[in-house]
């Protein structure tokens, strides 16, 4: 009976490591993109970081301003919501309302496949594939522009932008659909005016996870956005992201505690927050719908 | 009356056109992903040989192949799988089956929320600072197989997760109203019960550290590598040897992009052609994952 | 009185009181159970019946927040199962419990009735063969499954469902046996199997059955306990107990003026 117990104890208490090692990994992200950038920012002012307009940290006169890093960032995201958004929301009315069950059934899993690509995968699509098509198009468009990875990424995150909002919706009570139909409403009426307002805050997540996504994607706009840190909104010009910026970096042969080591860190953190603070809206979005019914 | 009758045609034509742009829109990515495959086959197809797979990267297009990305890749998911199957089951089962609700809990599942939605390059950055400066490991095989293994651990304990929590507490209460510990109810029920789920949420994760490529850049593999990892055999005893898992390597998606950043087109084609062989093994271990999810809900109907 | 009319306690539950963290679910229950009898609790549903039954084999001890307060004595050993010095695995052990709803394990059947065995450590395939076959002759199941001990326990039918979950409650030679409502998800027919099954199995075990049907009781009962609000209202012989109860509130009860 006691070494039953002693089993029993020594089982639990390697689960639980298990368990907590996540947190480990947290703090562990955070004390090594604190500690590595803390020495970024002993040399330069977080100021001129944050309000630089120009980030040339390789060349010969380096100037560190994140700017031109962040709006590539948002430039990106907001062409890839543009596409996942509608698309997304539009599917997930549909699947969740309108389709049989069945087709739902056969439908989601083809879904998720779109998330299983390898993003290099999307890279090389982006660049040799839409981007000529685009420039057919778009006569101006540069060959490595941020129109078309952005596009691409939004494909990307489609279904997951959907599966959550589907969930969403499906979590709305039937006789709140019900009471809908039995005042004469169609699917499209119920849709728009009952089920998506009830089931708001789960869509909200949804959004807000996909534009997380977004902004952390890394292999297609490092492929096909080029590796110009522009400070400008034009998403027919080659700009750069903070994923890209790691990612250039990193491909060269940067020696441990140089400064230009440092900027890769300091890029990071300002990606790692910007994601920390949309993951954490996004959870508790979903939780309140959660609790909802 | 007839104000009505009109308005209902009206209100039913809306109806259909939804209806027709929900299904178009629902298609949009398969057939994007459709015409991927194909565009990615027109141009890779041609590549596709026993040299290709069994030949280094090389200088000369034609000649280069992709042996030493795919024994890398196969290295590195095997370093993944064993560090993030453990991990990931273990820290699954005690959040369903041991934690109490407290403050400790809510924490951690924020915490693993939260971890499913951090960039991959930012785990990179975890595993350049940690494993390759900190721990000493280098810009090695073990280093990046961690990479990826704290990468997926999510998706491993979220799923293992979701698989437990299916299993009614029925099942449970009758184990221990017959005397089994929590173990014993855990090893002879919890996991048999579970396992599809789970191994759906392993295979999930590892098809998709296959495709991972920026954390593996960030920690330093290397581009061109044109030769093997020690062997993990040796002829003396104990005849196995782990010297592997500290040497230099290269994956399936850094070859590729690699080739796709150089300008020459006939480099394009070699990188469609890894495209293809990592597609193909992505979707097989998707398919897979389908399969197992599908068969094992067809055993146990709860 | 009723002390002197039993002759021997199989177990005793004394000033037993009950709390769901602060629901006082049970209060002060004082109540025998003869050795070899059936002993059955009736009362309108959220009583508090099961909390009581659930008592009998700790399973309370699985869910935060519940506490237990007074005893529950098992003889002939004298111990007080309640007590916080008592493994509730042990005490799992010696007293088993069939649920309101058959929960059979998606195993073979075999592997369902044997398992109570290996928890204990058993692993010898004879002896296995034997309980198992013992058990389920003694669940009177074993007729209709005997060619086909490999089957899914899934296949069965409900009925046959809830007489395996009792062959597996009985395959570990348990001193007590706990029903709880355990034909309340089945059909007539195998309503009355079960409870033919009960009356023949007395022989051997102590019995402790909740049920929310009165018939059920009074036909397969020796004592029955009436339950409300979580007090035991009366305690009685069954025949007694419905033909002429002490308390007002019994009586209102069995003739059906609430409920």
């Amino acid at each position: 009976m006691l070494k039953k117990k002693i089993k029993e104890n020594i089982i639990e208490t390697s689960l639980f490591l298990c368990a907590i090692f996540s947190i480990f990994i947290t703090v562990s992200i955070v004390i090594v993109l604190s500690y590595e950038s803390f020495g970024f920012f002993k040399k330069i002012p977080i100021i001129e970081f944050l309000t630089g307009t120009e980030w040339t940290p390789l060349f010969a006169e380096p100037k560190f301003g994140i700017l031109p890093l962040v709006t590539g960032t948002l430039l990106i995201t907001f062409i890839a919501l543009l596409v996942a958004l509608p698309v997304g929301l539009i599917t997930a009315v549909y699947l969740s309302e309108y389709a049989p069950h069945k087709f739902r059934e056969t439908v989601k899993p083809m879904l998720e496949l779109l998330e299983a690509v390898p993003t290099v995968v999307y890279g090389y699509f982006a660049l040799l594939f839409l981007t000529p098509i685009l420039q057919k198009i778009i006569p101006d468009l540069a060959g490595f522009n941020a129109l078309s990875p952005g596009i691409i990424i939004g494909i990307m995150i489609i279904p997951y932008v959907s599966s959550v909002s589907e969930d969403a919706m499906r979590a709305v009570p039937m006789h709140i659909r019900e009471g809908s139909y039995a005042m004469g409403a169609t699917k499209f009426q119920t849709a728009f005016k009952v089920i998506i307002p009830a089931a708001f805050s789960g869509i909200a997540a949804a959004f807000i996870m996909g534009i997380s996504r977004a902004i952390g994607e890394t292999m297609v706009v490092a492929i096909a956005a080029g590796m110009m840190p522009n400070f400008t909104a034009n998403p027919f010009e080659p700009i750069q992201t903070l994923t890209a910026y790691i990612v250039q970096v990193s491909l060269g042969d940067v020696p441990h505690g140089t400064i230009e080591y440092q900027t890769i860190f300091a890029a990071g953190i300002t990606l790692f927050f910007m994601t920390l603070i949309l993951n954490i809206i996004g959870y508790w979005l979903k939780k309140r719908i959660r609790e909802l019914y | 009356m007839e104000d009505i009758k009109k308005k209902i045609k009206e209100n039913e034509l809306k109806d259909h056109i939804f209806a027709i742009i929900g299904l178009m829109s629902t298609f949009v990515g398969l057939i994007l992903l459709f015409v991927l495959f194909v565009d990615l086959f027109i141009d890779g197809a041609p590549r596709l040989s026993y040299k290709f797979l069994t030949s280094f990267p090389s200088r000369f297009p034609d000649e280069a192949g992709i042996l030493s990305a795919l024994v890398g890749t196969f290295l590195v998911m095997l370093v993944t799988a064993f560090a993030a199957i453990p991990l990931g089951v273990g820290a699954g089962i005690y959040l369903e089956e041991y934690a109490r609700k407290n403050w400790l809990t809510n924490i951690l599942e924020i915490n693993i929320s939260n971890l499913a939605g951090v960039p991959s390059i930012i785990y990179g950055l975890l595993a350049l600072g940690l494993f390759v400066y900190f721990f000493r490991l280098g810009e090695s095989i073990l280093t990046g197989g961690l990479a990826l293994a704290l990468l997926i651990l999510p998706i491993v304990i979220m799923s293992t997760r979701e698989a437990i929590r299916a299993i009614p507490n029925s099942i449970r209460e009758a184990s221990y109203a017959l005397g089994a510990t929590k173990w014993q109810t855990v090893q002879w029920h919890i996991l048999p019960y579970s396992i599809g789920g789970i191994l759906t949420g392993i295979i999930i994760g590892l098809s998709r550290a296959i495709g991972e490529t920026a954390p593996i850049i960030t920690v330093g593999a290397l581009t061109f590598i044109a030769f093997l990892p020690t062997s993990p055999f040796s002829s003396d005893f104990p005849f196995l040897s782990f010297k592997w898992l500290l040497d230099p390597f290269t994956v399936l998606p850094i070859q590729m992009f690699n080739w796709v950043s150089r300008p020459q087109k006939e480099f394009h084609l070699n990188a469609a052609a890894a495209g293809i062989i990592l597609m193909v093994m992505t979707l097989i271990m998707n398919a897979l994952a389908i399969y197992i999810r599908y068969r094992f809900r067809k055993k146990i109907k709860w | 009185m009723i002390e002197k009319s039993i002759k021997t306690l199989k177990a005793e539950s004394k000033s037993l009181n009950f709390f769901y963290g602060t629901l006082h679910a049970l209060k002060n229950v004082s109540m025998p159970l003869e050795i070899n009898k059936v002993t059955a609790l009736i009362g309108p549903s959220g009583c508090g019946k099961t909390t009581f039954l659930r008592c009998f084999n700790r399973m309370h001890d699985l869910y935060p927040h519940n506490r237990y307060e007074g005893e529950i004595i098992l003889y002939p050993d004298t111990i007080n199962i309640l007590s916080p010095s008592v493994d509730p695995i042990e005490v799992r052990m010696r007293i088993s419990m069939v649920f309101q709803k058959p929960n059979p394990f998606p195993k073979s059947i075999y592997e369902n009735v044997a398992y109570g065995l290996k928890v204990r450590g058993i692993r010898n395939k004879k002896t296995l063969d034997e309980k198992v076959e013992k058990s389920l002759r003694g669940a009177a199941l074993w007729d209709e499954v005997k060619d086909r001990l490999n089957n899914s326990a899934f296949d069965l039918s409900g009925g046959q469902q809830q007489r395996l979950c009792i062959a597996r409650a009985l395959a570990t030679d348990p001193e007590i046996l706990l029903f709880d409502e355990p034909t309340s998800a089945l059909d007539p027919i195998a309503t009355s199997k079960i409870e033919e099954l009960i009356i023949e199995l007395k022989k051997r075990v102590t019995i402790l059955i909740v049920t929310h049907n009165m018939q059920q009781a009074a036909r397969i009962s020796d004592w029955t306990g009436f339950m409300m609000l979580g007090e035991l209202i009366e305690f009685d012989k069954t025949d007694k107990l419905f033909t002429a109860p002490a308390e007002k509130l019994t009586e209102d009860y069995i003739t059906g003026r609430f409920g």
